[in-house]
């Protein structure tokens, strides 16, 4: 399965992962217009400290510690993309408690977010991955 | 890997968490075999934490559904709810039901959970509205006597009765809550959380009275042993919950306060499997046999019960105590075990307590606060040891950043990228 994968070597902390990551479940056409004056939650982001920049999002674990502790049912696993249903979400936050990555976060709405690959904006695809300057951030199917 | 396994019959006690996880491990293994359930509610597999949601009005019945309508069909299960069973026949492989029925099996999972503890008080007899808090019946009925001002005792300030207490805050009644421990959620906090979310719940219009207990019971009215007397319309029982071991213990299976299972989820007798709120298991925290009673535990202890059932060799042996809790909007993340040295911040509302010894990560409370806790959690699973990371930084901030290059470069893929770049 085609996964996001990261080189913390080639990262330049710009941070525009996340902004694009922002941008791609907004619906609009125009980033500058759609972030604009908005404090933005990506699902994708930058740790950075000392010189050092890595871009964290959810890994879609073979085995999504996340899906088995979920209370309600809210995340399932479909075609191997770890997938979130908001309208079943409680905002229990039992997956932030299971995910070894921190890769789950809280909303202001109540449920979570997590990344599930761009599956359901309009792009299909990985939007940190077409927003990186530096080819950082790649999404490419490897041997497991 | 997988072995061939010819039609099997698989019958499951319990329509819950754990008996989800069995079923959808079974079928990953075994497309074939005959899987019975047999429940004991009449409903389709609910989110038990999700009552008190229902009772909120912030979540409904079928939303509440821990898996789909389909899920039965499309795992080719056979459901006979609204049944229990009775007593299992270990000799013979049969399970009689409370209808006259009978089922006979191959592999048999017990997955019964546990049942509310009712306390021997005199003259509760007398009184007219007394509920229990775990199961969607018990909050419907709660639901229907609970309305604006109506005045709620509450006995039992632990996980249940707390979220018991938010749901009903919610309806605008005067609520009451009464404990024997001098501090609420005493099973998962320490002394200066407990203090935070005492204060956060007060604040709401909670009161309570701590470190006391009913003496009597009458019709509308509790003495407590310090002579206080509280009036009330409706009284909810939540002191904790018994893990049901009966049916198993009756049949001879080796039991304590919950069922004994092997870390394949085996329990002594052959072909007999447990997992869930009934059953003890090992915490690696502490090193301690205990009931975990959790979801995410009875999730995965189902399935690797149902892996074993379907002939796959499985382990479950990461089991630790952890709990994510909201509370009229404060947030608590906790896990593991309080000992050891202490590491703490607090600002009197956001609180951070980790616990560590001999070079590992032993618990935490997070209040407030509680981004990427996960972290922190599969410190003390793993047992990772501390000194291969920066302990300082993690301290502070939960992030992959205090992890060594090589361990990122795992765990985020950059191995192959650098492969793929140089
Ligand atoms: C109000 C409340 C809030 C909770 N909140 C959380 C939370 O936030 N996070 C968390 O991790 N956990 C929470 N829990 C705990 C969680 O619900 C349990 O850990 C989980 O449901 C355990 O699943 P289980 O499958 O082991 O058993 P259960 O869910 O207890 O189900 C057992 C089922 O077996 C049936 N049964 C029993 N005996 C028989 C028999 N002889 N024949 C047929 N059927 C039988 C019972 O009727 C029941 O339906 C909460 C519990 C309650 C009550
Ligand atoms: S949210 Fe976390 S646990 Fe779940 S699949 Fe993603 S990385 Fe894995
Ligand atoms: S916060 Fe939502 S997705 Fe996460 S465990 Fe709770 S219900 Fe499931």
């Amino acid at each position: 399965m085609k996964r996001v994968y990261v080189n913390e070597k080639w990262c330049l902390a710009c941070h525009l992962c996340e902004y694009y990551c922002a941008f791609a479940s907004t619906g609009e056409k125009d980033m500058a217009r759609a972030l604009k004056n908005v404090k933005i939650r990506p699902r994708i982001r930058v740790e950075e400290l000392g010189g050092i920049s890595f871009a964290v999002s959810c890994r879609h674990c073979d085995d999504p510690l996340c899906v088995k502790g979920c209370i309600t049912g809210a995340l399932t696993r479909v075609d191997g993309v770890i997938m979130i249903d908001s309208d079943r979400c409680i905002g229990c936050y039992t997956c932030i408690l299971c995910c070894p990555f921190g890769a789950v976060s809280p909303t202001e709405h109540g449920a979570v977010q997590k990344c599930e690959l761009c599956i359901r904006t309009t792009a299909g695809t990985p939007q940190c991955v077409q927003g990186c300057p530096n080819g950082t951030i790649v999404f490419e199917e490897r041997g497991e | 890997m997988k072995k061939e396994v010819s039609s099997l019959k698989y019958v499951i006690i319990g329509n819950s968490a754990a008996a989800v996880g069995a079923v959808e491990a079974i079928r990953r293994n075994d497309s074939k075999g005959r899987i019975v359930i047999i429940g004991s509610e009449k409903y389709h597999v609910y989110s038990r934490p999700l009552i008190s949601y229902l009772l909120m009005g912030k979540t409904d019945e079928e939303r509440m559904k821990y898996r789909n309508n389909d899920f039965y069909r499309n795992n080719k299960c056979e459901v006979r709810l609204n049944t229990t069973a009775v007593k299992i026949d270990a000799e013979k492989k049969i399970v009689h039901l409370d209808n006259g029925d009978c089922e006979t099996y191959d592999k048999l999972l017990v997955a019964t959970g546990s049942s509310p503890f009712i306390p021997p008080v005199p003259g509760l007899e007398k009184v007219e509205d007394k509920f229990t808090f775990t199961t969607l019946d018990d909050a419907k009925a709660l639901g229907e006597k609970v309305k604006e001002n109506t005045r709620v005792l509450i006995v039992g300030a632990g996980l249940i009765g707390l979220k018991c207490a938010e749901a009903i805050s919610k309806r605008k009644a005067e609520i009451v809550c009464v404990d024997l421990s001098t501090r609420v959620l005493s099973s998962i906090l320490d002394e200066e959380g407990s203090e935070i979310i005492k204060r956060h719940l007060e604040s709401n219009g909670i009161m309570f009275c701590l470190g006391r207990q009913v003496k009597e019971f009458g019709k509308g009215w509790a003495l407590l042993d310090d002579d206080t007397g509280i009036l009330f319309d409706v009284l909810v029982l939540a002191v904790g919950v018994r893990p049901n071991i009966s049916l198993l213990k009756d049949a001879g299976a080796k039991t304590n306060r919950g069922i004994l299972i092997d870390e394949r989820c085996r329990t002594s007798i052959p072909d007999i499997y447990a997992a869930g709120d009934c059953c003890e298991s090992m915490d690696i925290s502490s090193g301690e046999t205990k009931v975990m009673a959790l979801l995410p535990n009875a999730y995965m202890q189902g399935e690797c019960a149902g892996m074993n059932m379907s002939g796959v060799d499985f382990r479950f042996e990461k089991a630790i105590p952890m709990n994510a809790i909201g509370l009229l909007g404060k947030h608590i993340i906790s896990a593991g075990t309080y000992k050891g040295d202490t590491y703490i911040e607090s600002d009197g509302s956001n609180y951070k307590k980790l616990f560590y010894s001999d070079n590992r990560l032993n618990g935490y409370i997070l209040i407030g606060n509680i981004e990427k806790a996960g972290i922190y959690t599969s410190l003390i699973r793993e047992r990772t040891p501390l000194d291969s990371l920066d302990f300082e930084l993690i301290c502070k901030m939960p992030g992959l950043m205090a992890f060594s290059r090589e361990t990122r470069a795992e765990k985020l893929g950059g191995i192959r990228n650098e492969l793929v770049r140089a």
